[in-house]
């Protein structure tokens, strides 16, 4: 008998799921773990038996998890289950995952909350395509402890070469997923060898026993080592306090901290942490639920994430993930969907679907849509702003999950693979002591004086569409037109004004904010400024659109349009060449993306006309909108006729 | 690192805020023992020690007097807002079935007219995994039909801590803050925190209830744990399933599995 003063062991759950193809054996695996292991109740072994009979076939474990009658008249598993065992050094609990194509949704609800993962593969079928999607998504869902069994041994007369095989095909799937397995070990779970340990006949196999592999699984720990974030769960009002709460998923909150609230960016410190009922800490840390009050009365909602000052999350309206989708209707580029991201929500369309994924030959494909069941790499437009982290720096704040009407139908973990963070960006003027002087001279009397107002004509395209030449004649011709015109080009902005940015995402951003900004300055002075920039990112052109509408003048977005290929047959200044040779990083169109404008005010094709007819187009419209025309040169522009 | 208790408390507290902030009106299955009682312990611990949702009762006039003893203690304690619903009486039920199952009707029966009455969206109720295989296969956030029914077969998608919070109109949804725990853990739990228990699961002249049910369907177990560190021993030692005091149960292989489907938590 064992004392009641016996301190209560460590008992930190280990979460294992079992994976695998249908009929491999997972939940026949997992029955006799729990009987060899002394973990069914009492009587449940005569009850098996007992049912099993009563269907005609011999002891059937996997009846201890398949407890839908359906599931035992059809003898496979529907749903997950959880049950738990204990081993001799911690409890552990158990997750059936069905290996049933139709029920990868299931599947997903139950791998994704485990530690690690053991991998089931029948010795006499092999790998078969929900060997490796189940292995796929457990890399996706971020379950990184695998072991493999090879089961049903028995079935194939104990035999080391199958089992070496089929080893090395495992291991071959394993690393091409940037996995790596604990343990690959032969097994027979309907008769319990190698489970405990190994009969005479799987006597040539001198590893450890499954029992013990699942020993030296570890959980996963909370991350409070990473960058603070508390995901807004709600505010409550309790008395004259308001108490922000939710769940620190990473880093250490503590009293005084001051937090920023992102996306909006309002912050302030924290004043009290609350606790019902007990002395009130000092910190929380990650894993813990907590409630506290702030030393200011921002506004703070359900849906925003708190971080430091420094180490906050990126924030940006368009991402990548990599997906996985059991939705009932295919996911299309251009559909809306909600996302959830930890607790905030949000309205995002697909911006395209880069590549479909095949899971049993790894190659991809591209395609408009991902069927269900299938695993594919999409961008996602938000309608605002959202605060995330790529998955590799913060998984909790770096995967969401995809709402189609009432239904989950997806979800997938985020990377930002060659767009920027826009934080820095959105960031407001850094002194405070900024106060707008107004100019004396209007806008109107400028124009009178020029003939025309100022305009920013705003070329984007891939390198070698043939903006800068588009740019100079357009230039040369509005100026012999009598238009004030200036060209500000790449190469030449980024010897002075920006000699200090390079070319990633952030500094690619940033590159586009000051000529945005410098291009409304030169329209505000009456100039037709035509800049001639790659700009990639939809979200730096919205931005550059906003500064010249902060000054009044119109803002002209002219697509550049050539395919890649054109660009890269033409290559003039060798860019493509050195960005294929790998000697260019984030070079746009070949490992930094572009995004095309949806709705350009012009667009040149270089690919079907020349030059000089992609020019006068150019003239043609921009003398059209801003009303001084060849024939009117000697006339007031229009716009002061109205 | 957070002990193997606040961790599962943690969970629980995420739970309920993430019910209360996305579903109204809602309500909380309180049978009185010793899960739900943990729960709703939680609960004040989750809203700062206030309860923003009534308690309901589903009440067949057959606990246990002792039972009924607690639950109005507690109420008066605790100042709940206790809500008894009555549950319609056993002619009213389905003759062939076997007691335990008609017992369980009443409640389903019950839980059905509350639902309609009070158009509640989201009720808590304090099951746990480990408790029944059925159960085992519960979702936190599990969505029935306007009568109650459970498709079990066609779960919603639950994972990364994500869940359906949104349904079509006549839609309610049971929520469970406590499939995660298990008898051991709640013992342990109610032990560190103090939690109030009703006493008949201390063993009085070698027995106790280890599952309390209604008093003609439910056995005290064969037990000298008196005490709740003495019950805890004996679970860390015992073999013997929770409900093997609950007839309802046992009945017949999908017993359980038909009590479910048509509504019983």
């Amino acid at each position: 008998m064992v004392s009641p003063d016996m301190p209560v062991p460590a008992r930190h759950q280990l979460r294992i799921v079992v994976a695998g193809h249908v009929d491999h054996g997972k939940s026949t695996l997992i029955g006799r773990l729990l009987h060899d292991t002394g973990s069914l109740p009492e009587g449940k072994a005569e009850e098996l038996r007992a049912i099993s009979e009563k269907r005609g076939m011999p002891l059937e474990w996997s009846f201890v998890l398949d407890s839908f009658q359906a599931e035992r008249d059809q003898a496979v598993t529907i749903d997950t289950t959880q049950i738990w065992f204990r081993t001799r050094t911690r409890d552990v609990v158990i997750i059936d995952a069905p290996g049933h194509r139709e029920f990868l949704k299931n599947m997903i609800s139950g791998a994704a909350a485990a530690d690690a993962a053991v991998l089931v593969v029948d010795a006499v079928e092999g790998l078969r395509d929900q060997t490796r999607r189940h292995a796929y998504l457990l890399r996706l869902l971020g379950v990184r402890q695998v072991a493999v069994v090879i089961n049903k041994m028995d079935a194939v007369g104990y035999s080391a070469a199958r089992f070496g095989d089929l080893s090395r095909a495992v291991e071959q799937y394993l690393a091409g997923i940037g996995v790596t397995a604990l343990a690959i070990l032969p097994i027979s779970a309907r008769h319990g060898e190698g489970i405990m340990s190994f009969p005479a006949g799987l006597g040539w196999y001198d590893g450890p026993a499954l029992l013990e592999v699942l020993e030296r699984f570890h959980p996963a720990r909370p991350a409070v080592d990473r960058p603070l974030r508390f995901p807004v769960q709600d505010v409550y009002r309790i008395d004259e306090r308001r108490i922000v709460v939710g769940r620190v998923e990473s880093g250490i909150l503590r009293v005084g901290d001051r937090l920023v609230f992102s996306p909006a960016g309002r912050s302030a410190r924290v004043a009290a942490i609350e606790v019902y009922g007990a002395p009130p800490p000092l910190e929380v840390r990650a894993g813990q639920v907590a409630g506290f009050t702030l030393d200011e009365p921002i506004f703070v909602e359900r849906g925003d994430l708190a971080s430091h000052e420094d180490g906050p999350p990126q924030l940006t309206d368009v991402v990548r993930v990599n997906l996985f989708w059991f939705g009932s209707r295919p996911l299309e580029t251009g559909a809306r969907y909600t996302v959830k991201l930890a607790t905030h929500r949000a309205a995002v369309t697909v911006q395209s679907v880069e590549r479909v994924i095949d899971t049993d030959t790894l190659e991809s494909r591209q395609g408009g849509s991902v069927a269900r069941n299938e695993v594919a790499e999409v961008v996602l437009r938000a309608d605002t702003l959202l605060a995330l982290d790529p998955h590799t720096d913060n998984p909790a704040t770096g995967r969401v999950v995809l709402v189609d009407g009432y239904d989950i139908v997806g979800g997938g973990i985020l990377s930002m693979g060659g767009y920027p963070d826009q934080r820095r960006l959105m960031a407001a003027p850094r002194s405070a002591n900024l106060h707008q002087v107004d100019h004396l001279l209007s806008a109107e009397t400028r124009a009178r004086r020029q003939g025309h107002r100022g305009a920013v004509v705003w070329l984007t395209g891939l390198s070698g569409a043939g903006k800068s030449t588009i740019a100079m004649r357009l230039e040369q011709r509005l100026f012999a037109l009598g238009y004030h015109a200036y060209v500000l080009d790449g190469d030449n902005v980024r010897r002075g004004l920006n000699s200090d940015l390079g070319f990633s995402p952030a500094d690619r951003a940033e590159n586009i904010r000051r000529v945005g900004a410098v291009a409304a300055l030169f329209a505000d002075a009456g100039t037709v400024a035509i800049t001639a920039f790659i700009s990639p990112y939809r979200a730096d052109r919205v931005r550059a659109r906003a500064a010249a509408a902060a000054v009044g003048c119109p803002f002209l977005e002219v697509h550049v349009k050539a395919s890649l290929n054109a660009c890269e047959r033409r290559d003039p200044k060798g860019l493509y060449a050195k960005a294929r040779a790998g000697t260019l990083p984030e070079f746009t169109g070949i490992s930094s993306p572009y995004e095309a404008p949806e709705a350009p005010d012009l667009t040149l094709d270089t690919e079907g006309e020349d030059a000089a007819a992609c020019v006068e187009r150019a003239v043609a419209f921009v003398t059209a909108r801003l009303g001084m025309s060849e024939s009117e040169t000697d006339s007031s522009p229009p716009f002061l006729r109205s | 690192m957070p002990s193997d208790l606040e961790e599962l408390e943690a969970r629980t507290l995420f739970i309920l805020r993430e019910a209360f902030a996305g579903i109204r009106p809602l309500a909380m299955l309180w049978s009185i023992g010793k899960d739900s009682t943990a729960l709703l312990w939680m609960v004040r611990k989750a809203f700062y020690g206030r309860i923003p949702f009534p308690m309901v009762q589903l009440d067949t006039g057959m606990e246990l007097p002792e039972v009924y003893a607690f639950r109005d203690w507690m109420a008066r304690d605790w100042n709940l807002d206790l809500r008894i619903e009555m549950c319609p009486p056993e002619e009213e039920m389905d003759p062939t079935l076997p007691p335990g199952g008609r017992a369980a009707a009443r409640k389903t029966a019950g839980l059905q007219a509350l639902l309609l009455r009070e158009r509640y969206k989201g009720i808590f109720v304090g099951i746990r995994r480990d408790e029944q295989s059925m159960r085992a296969k519960e979702r936190v956030f599990s969505p029935r039909s306007e009568d109650g029914a459970w498709n079990f077969k066609d779960q919603p998608a639950e994972f990364w801590d994500q869940y359906k919070t949104e349904f079509p109109e006549g839609t309610h949804v049971r929520i469970h803050p406590l499939l995660h725990w298990t008898e051991l853990d709640i013992w342990r739990y109610t032990r560190q925190e103090g939690i109030p228990i009703v006493p008949l699961y201390l063993s009085r002249g070698g027995m106790r209830y280890r599952s309390l049910g209604e008093k003609n369907i439910t056995v005290p177990i064969p037990s000298t744990a008196a005490t709740i560190d003495e019950i805890i021993v004996e679970l860390e030692n015992t073999r013997t399933p929770e409900r093997a005091g609950r007839t309802m149960d046992h009945e017949s292989e999908d017993a359980f599995e038909r009590l479910r489907r048509s509504g019983y938590m």
